[in-house]
């Protein structure tokens, strides 16, 4: 009983890492319809970039030591994170998933999955980068904060408390924003929000450019509080978030968050349970949930369409 | 129900007239040595991924559901199929490893990869339930879920090796026995496809309202799809077992179920004339590229490692999905897989 | 019926290149070279590849072999059975290899093995541990450690040397090198009298460690043995450590790479690890290694390149005392091997794995220190 409430935040911590990378699964998923198999990668190109950057600032103005100004540096990092998976984000969508908007969905899903399979491979087989597993630097000092007989480190309170940030901007962006307005017109109707003068190319284009921003704030967070970063690395969360964002109810905001902390706790306590079958007990958690709820937990359901 | 599902028509002998006079073909190749056995097994892959593609198609293409789980089928076919055929190879004493392969051999090889389709089919016919209130992505999480459910309860099965694998398969399989059990595949599935069921099931895909409206059983005909394609898929990796002579659970993983479904929507969803030229332009394609890129390395004076092979291939990969979007096949067929008297019908779809 | 014919343009391309590869020159002796270079277990093909281009180069600036330069056809097997048989055929009835040295996961050399072994190809696995490897016939050889040997030297070193007695695993449970460790080291801790307080898996590729460590850290062991490679180890340790464990922690030879310090820091003190030899062993071999690797790639070698260096010079040894590229002669000789490599003194025992004898590697500040040695 007593690693009760320690499972709890280490549930709490795998679940917010997953919760990054939903809320822009699930936001690009909402807008465009699209499983990006490759948002996983961009998350793994944002904590590349968060690496890269860091080390050339160290170069220059001999960040790392102390006295360096952490929250600048960590600012930084950050916006180049998120420049980096935006932009990464971006360039998929033009070069890849924008020929085929009026094709079948499943092009799309085919094109994003060879997508995927080559930022890993390329990056993996570039001598620059390389397949090699890296450690990832602590941009600021970390602490562990005992609380009882429990701990948790600062990195996790900073997970959660972006991760909760992130969402409400989301929430916001989307309900109240003009752009956010014009991402849930293209989302219902595309021919009805071309005919309001939307330019739907644009917005697409804006949705791709902040769910890869986010990929790449997770793929910071997740580097420092993961501190192991190599090509693959986006695969396995990849594919987590996703579930969560399906359990939560796909393309709904607060339900990729729910369904974010839903695994993350629910995989810790298999986990704890028996680790033999803890990822198995997690699936299999999963399923009778969307056997239940088909539409997922916050989704909400749509009648078919005749 | 109209039509009988098993029909012998005379293009159906030409075509497997055709499909025995290529197998010829490879043996004659190989015997002379201009076929080296590399090029065999790619053959051997080639096909076993044919019938993993087609019995995929089934559920995907022709039926409209989202199944990417494939591989968990092809995981319980195969490790029933290889538990049965190790056991009675261990259990008959007088008979050393390697002299197990004859005749009876044979025969309870055939015998266990039947169980292992059947196991299989058992397990297609839970995962069918599912789909009847699932759909799309939703139904996709599902299978995938299952698929790795399979991989963690065999992970953890110590009398089939756990993550050691299961080892020491007899090597059953060999190009003819699976060619001959890919050709019946493939003339089963088409020959489904192309009855009163084939129909209803595309009907399903069409529109699943509509066909209900219309009389269509939905409910039994997805969860037949589901069980018809995943007795194949078993069948497909017991052969793949006592190929490879070992059975790993990552071998069922998410990458591959993926590897297979990029094959039944780069030959055309619905089409098995698609499936079988992209499972073979596929497997192809990542071997080809292993002599090519060096080769190609060589005329431009670099050195193009191994590590790039699979750079070019994904490359390759979006480029034939942005350039071909109608995908290899569209929903078309060889002449030779279409019945005479539906020709007058136009396309099938 | 256009996208028909480039299909099959695509494929009679590929079977033509396929064949084109066939053209060859008869002045070279053609090794195959097997491991992992692209997937997620290609960090680990790298240093191998790495290894084994090493050993190549420096035979053939000595005048190479049997008087003919030596050729290294290397392939990347994905980490994938499929591809391992694929691979094995092509260098076997394509290339046309007198030997095969690999590959890095047991599971693609058990795929492999059998072809060699019909084929009569002398192949030696490098860093393949499972004990079925070269149970399948009489030309398979490996150059590494089998996975009881690891896992009884560290449950007695944890026990004699650390006093410890009560002892927690954890282990990838999708890997059956890691698995096989813990569970020998949990065999021979029990067998000494101490007591095993937890068993813990975790997934392939997890990051996440923490619901496992909670769970060990409050059965109060006096050692944790982590059987996992150096990436795994290092996330771990600092899991381990934030979590508030203070003891040792103690591994196998996957720990061996310079990017455990790296990733793990100070995490990784107080931690100790079998090995196959210590970068500070002042025997010219290993010295010249690491100092010819460093040179060469830019970087420290981990124990995969190392052992892959080990098994190439093995393989190079026996075909030049065999003196011919007859298979059978190679495998006589290759059984007859007594050969001081990188990682020690090297004979095979009549399972056709090396007798040799482990190293105890303590982490101290950041280095890696020489401990003890352990013999067979």
């Amino acid at each position: 009983m007593s690693t009760f409430f320690q499972q709890l935040l280490n549930g709490i911590q795998l679940g917010s890492i997953y919760a990054l990378i939903a809320l822009g699964y699930t936001m690009v998923y909402g807008i465009v319809r699209l499983i990006n198999f490759a948002h996983g990668d961009f998350f793994m190109i944002g904590a590349y970039a968060a690496y890269g950057l860091y080390y050339a600032l160290g170069r220059l103005f001999g960040a790392g030591n102390p006295g360096a100004n952490y929250l600048v540096l960590f600012l930084l990092v950050l916006g180049g994170a998120m420049l980096a998976g935006g932009f990464a984000a971006v360039t998929a969508n033009r070069v890849a998933y924008k020929p085929l908007r009026d094709k079948p969905r499943l092009s799309s899903l085919i094109t994003a999955i060879g997508v995927s399979m080559f930022i890993e491979y390329f990056f993996s087989a570039l001598p620059a980068i390389g397949p090699s597993f890296r450690g990832f630097p602590e941009v600021f000092p970390k602490t562990i904060i005992k609380i009882g007989t429990a701990s948790v480190s600062n990195y996790v309170i900073i997970d959660v408390a972006v991760a909760a940030t992130l969402m409400v901007v989301l929430t916001l962006l989307v309900k109240f924003s003009k752009v956010g307005k014009a991402m849930r017109a293209v989302s219902q109707d595309k021919e009805a929000a071309k005919l309001m003068g939307i330019n739907i190319e644009t917005i697409i284009g804006v949705t791709f450019l902040i769910g890869g921003a986010f990929a790449g704030v997770a793929g910071l967070l997740s580097g420092l509080t993961y501190p192991r970063i190599f090509p693959y690395m986006g695969i396995l969360p990849g594919l987590k978030a996703f579930i969560a964002a399906v359990l939560g109810g796909i393309g709904n905001i607060p339900g990729a968050m729910l369904g974010s902390y839903i695994m993350g706790i629910a995989e810790t306590y298999a986990n704890a349970a028996n680790s033999l079958i803890g990822e198995g007990i997690a699936f299999a958690i999963l399923i009778v949930v969307l056997l239940i709820r088909p539409q997922g937990i916050l989704g909400e359901k749509t009648a078919d369409k005749i | 129900m109209g039509k009988k599902i098993f029909f012998i028509s005379r293009r159906m002998l030409l075509f497997v007239a055709g499909a025995l006079g290529m197998l010829l073909l490879v043996l004659f190749f190989n015997a002379t040595g201009i076929f080296t056995d590399y090029i065999v097994q790619i053959i051997n892959i080639s096909l076993i991924n044919v019938i993993l593609a087609v019995s995929l198609n089934l559920i995907n293409g022709f039926t409209g559901q989202f199944s990417i789980g494939h591989m968990g089928f092809a995981a319980v076919g195969a490790y029933t199929s290889a538990t049965v055929t190790t056991l009675i190879a261990k259990v008959t004493p007088r008979l050393p490893y390697t002299e197990f392969i004859n005749i009876n051999g044979y025969i309870v090889f055939i015998l266990a990869l039947l169980l292992g389709g059947i196991v299989a089919a058992g397990i297609g016919f839970l995962i069918g339930f599912p789909s009847l209130r699932l759909k799309g992505d939703y139904l996709a999480i599902i299978t995938l879920g299952f698929g790795e459910i399979i991989r963690t309860i065999f992970n953890n099965i110590d009398y089939v090796g756990g993550p050691r694998g299961l080892l020491g398969i007899p090597k059953f399989s060999n190009l003819i026995m699976i060619f001959v059990i890919t050709l019946l595949s493939v003339i089963a599935i088409r020959n489904l496809v192309f009855s009163t069921h084939g129909r209803a099931l595309l009907s399903i895909r069409e529109n699943e309202l509509a066909s209900e409206l219309v009389g269509v059983n939905t409910v039994r005909y997805k969860i037949t799809a589901f069980t018809i394609g995943a007795f194949f898929a078993g069948i497909a990796g017991g052969l793949q077992a006592h190929l490879l002579q070992i059975a790993h659970p990552t071998q069922y993983g998410f990458l591959y179920s993926i590897l297979v479904l990029i094959m039944v929507y780069a030959g055309g969803m619905g089409s098995i004339t698609g499936s079988i030229i992209a499972a073979f332009a596929l497997t192809f394609l990542s071997e080809g590229l292993r002599t090519a890129l060096p080769g190609l390395g060589d005329l431009m004076h670099v050195k193009i490692g191994d590590e790039w092979r699979m750079v070019v291939y994904s490359l390759l990969l979006i480029i034939i999905m942005l350039f071909r979007t109608e995908v290899l096949m569209g929903m078309r067929e060889m002449k030779l897989l279409v019945p005479e008297e539906e020709e007058h019908h136009g396309q099938h779809a | 019926m256009k996208k028909k014919f480039i299909a099959v343009l695509l494929t009679v391309l590929s079977v033509s290149l396929i064949l084109a590869g066939c053209s060859q020159k008869t002045t070279e002796i053609k090794i195959g070279g097997v491991g992992p270079v692209s997937g997620e277990a290609a960090t680990f093909g790298q240093s191998t590849k790495e290894g084994y281009e090493l050993a190549v180069e420096e035979w053939n600036k000595a005048g190479g072999l049997l008087g003919n330069q030596i050729k290294l056809i290397f392939q990347d097997d994905k980490g994938d059975p499929t591809e391992a048989a694929t691979v094995w055929t092509k260098l076997i009835s394509q290339d046309k290899v007198v030997a095969i040295v690999g590959t890095v996961m047991s599971k693609c050399s058990l795929a492999g093995a059998p072809i060699s072994q019909a084929n009569k190809v002398p192949m030696i696995s490098p860093t393949s541990t499972n004990p079925k490897v070269t149970e399948v016939g009489e030309f398979i050889f490996r150059a590494c450690f089998i996975d009881p040997f690891q896992g009884t030297v560290g449950a007695k070193f944890a026990y004699e040397n650390l006093n410890a007695r009560t002892a927690a695993c954890i282990f990838d449970v999708g890997n059956d090198y890691t698995k096989g460790l813990s569970e020998f080291f949990r065999d021979k801790f029990i067998e000494l009298g101490g007591e095993i307080v937890a068993f813990e898996a975790h997934a392939t590729g997890a990051t996440d460690f923490k619901a496992q460590l909670t769970k060990i850290i409050a059965a109060k062991p006096d050692v944790i043995y982590i059987s996992d490679y150096y990436n795994d180890v290092a996330l771990i340790a600092k899991q381990a450590r934030e979590l508030g464990y203070t003891g040792p922690l103690v591994g196998g030879d996957g720990w061996d790479s310079p990017d455990l310090v790296k990733i793990g820091g100070k995490a990784v003190e107080n931690g100790y690890f079998t090995n196959h030899f210590s970068k500070d062993d002042p025997s010219p071999q290993v010295q010249e290694f690491v100092r010819k690797y460093e040179a060469k790639f830019g970087k420290t070698p981990d124990a995969l390149a190392a052992l892959a260096y080990d098994a190439m010079v093995i393989m190079l040894d026996a075909i030049k005392r065999a003196g011919s590229t007859d298979p059978e002669k190679i495998r006589a000789a290759l059984a007859a091997t007594n050969i001081q490599v990188v990682s020690g003194m090297i004979s095979f025992d009549k399972n056709r794995n090396p007798i040799k004898s482990a190293v105890i590697i303590a982490i101290k500040d950041g280095q890696q220190v020489y401990q003890t040695t352990v013999n067979p």
